[in-house]
């Protein structure tokens, strides 16, 4: 190992860490946004918005981030379009995440039973004030696993932004390699990146999961 | 007789082409203890729940004081769903809420009341029912007998004037059942109007100021519980009631 090497390229992984980070914070808070809005309408069974989302959720599911993403800065230009590859990133993120979001609010308003509703709506609770206080406390206990994976999914799918020249953590390794063949300081140096990024995501998500265990589950 | 507060005018229900509901015509009294029985499927559950709103109505009105409350939207509903308590079949608690707060949070966001009175209020229906120490408790350490008298409970800090009862001992174990339909007694005998769906015949015999008997969407017959126990003027109520009788078979060893 060539340690002043790496020392010297600290500096390159930082900056390229926050990027990753940037864009993937946004790609997931718009993810969620998305997945909120989607399975609202597939909880409500609103028509044509609900035949939108599910050809949204299995186009974005059965297709690779790379796809979309060569789709977004590659195919789009010929149409006249022309988007940053940072734009590019977070809006492939998103349409990405977005599904598997969706996917997870889904599941966990399934969770909760009809009854749940019923006995709000009896109570003389408006249906939103049903759904913000009765349902959805119980529906996002049973999502939070799943929100969690996705968000570490998520995270880790950036890697393949270096496909659109985008500067993340992986890009700044395959770059590192190519110029200096320094491959096993500059791969080590990568998994090191997403583990300080990562390991903290999965330790406040095993938090949280046990925080919440009891919400939706034993009534 | 009292003024009528629940008037049930030709209701009609289908879901699909399923026809459940095929003209019920019932008034209800101020103070009335009116007790639903029939086979399964004769539509007895659905009519309490048309009554609150919780399934569309294809014809008929239902009218409550005099103000017709069929045929509004879920959010109009609010308004007299709060006078209309009702406690279902399976435990309907909020997982999320511990008991006092189960018990409150109604009052408190649909009605505005303060949480010091709301949780007075909460904890004397509590020592009433016998569940006072219970009141930090969530509902997943409770039975289902406590968890149906919270439920009962919880309608009652409503103030409604009106209860709706749908099978409520239904899923309990047996010996439960006595605690949760002690506690009906004890309400029916303070004036509180109830509508009872059950299938404990004792009990509806002795709460019940009517028994209504319906069968395949109609009202087959009702009369006060004296006679439509011992004298059921139609032959479906006569078969209906044979099934909950039984004569003690001759055992083997009885002559030996």
């Amino acid at each position: 190992m060539d340690w002043t090497f790496i020392q010297e390229y600290i500096p390159m992984y930082v900056e390229a860490g926050e990027l990753t980070l940037t864009i993937g914070i946004l790609g997931i808070i718009l993810s969620i946004l998305i997945g909120m809005i989607a399975s609202a309408i597939e909880y409500y069974k609103i028509p044509v918005l609900r035949q939108i989302v599910s050809i949204y959720v299995e186009l974005s599911r059965n297709t690779p981030l790379l796809v979309q993403l060569f789709f977004l800065y590659f195919g789009l230009p010929k149409i006249g379009i022309r988007w940053s590859s940072e734009l590019c990133g977070i809006v492939g993120l998103s349409f990405l995440g977005g599904s598997y979001m969706t996917e997870a609010f889904r599941s966990g308003l399934e969770t909760v039973e009809p009854i749940q509703k019923e006995s709000a709506l009896s109570l003389g609770f408006t249906p939103l004030e049903t759904m913000i206080d009765v349902i959805l406390p119980q529906a996002l206990a049973v999502t939070v696993p799943s929100l969690v994976a996705n968000v570490i999914f998520l995270i880790k799918e950036t890697s393949v932004f270096s496909g659109i020249a985008l500067a993340d953590l992986m890009y700044v390794a395959k770059d590192l390699i190519g110029l200096y063949y320094k491959t096993p300081e500059a791969l080590s140096m990568l998994v090191l990146a997403y583990l300080i990024i990562l390991l903290p995501v999965s330790i406040i998500g095993t938090l949280l999961e046990r925080r919440l265990r009891y919400a939706g589950f034993g009534n | 007789m009292a003024e009528v507060q629940l008037s049930i005018k030709n209701l009609h229900k289908s879901y699909d082409r399923l026809d459940v509901l095929k003209g019920v015509d019932l008034d209800v009294h101020k103070g009335e203890v009116v007790v639903l029985l029939g086979p399964s499927g004769c539509g007895k559950s659905t009519l309490l729940r048309c009554i609150n709103g919780l399934e569309t109505i294809n014809e008929g009105t239902i009218t409550l004081d005099g103000e017709v409350i069929s045929g509004k939207s879920q959010a109009e509903m609010s308004k007299y769903r709060q006078k209309i308590g009702m406690v279902f079949q399976s435990y309907d608690l909020f997982p999320h809420k511990n008991i006092i707060d189960n018990i409150t949070m109604a009052p408190r966001k649909v009605q505005g009341r303060d949480r010091v009175s709301a949780e007075k209020e909460a904890r004397d229906l509590l020592a009433r029912v016998g569940l006072l120490d219970k009141e930090k408790a969530f509902p997943r350490m409770l039975s289902g007998g406590q968890k149906q008298r919270v439920a009962i409970v919880r309608a009652l800090e409503m103030h409604p004037e009106m209860m709706l009862f749908d099978e409520v001992t239904a899923a309990l174990d047996p010996e439960m059942v006595r605690e949760v339909l002690d506690v009906m007694l004890e309400l029916a005998g303070q004036g509180l109007t109830m509508l009872i769906v059950t299938h404990e015949m004792a009990f509806a015999r002795a709460i019940a100021d009517r028994i209504i008997f319906m069968d395949g969407g109609h009202i087959v017959e009702q009369s006060d519980p004296e006679t439509f126990f011992t004298h059921p003027k139609t032959d479906r109520a006569k078969e209906f009631l044979e099934n909950f009788e039984f004569v003690a078979r001759k055992r083997k060893n009885d002559s030996v």
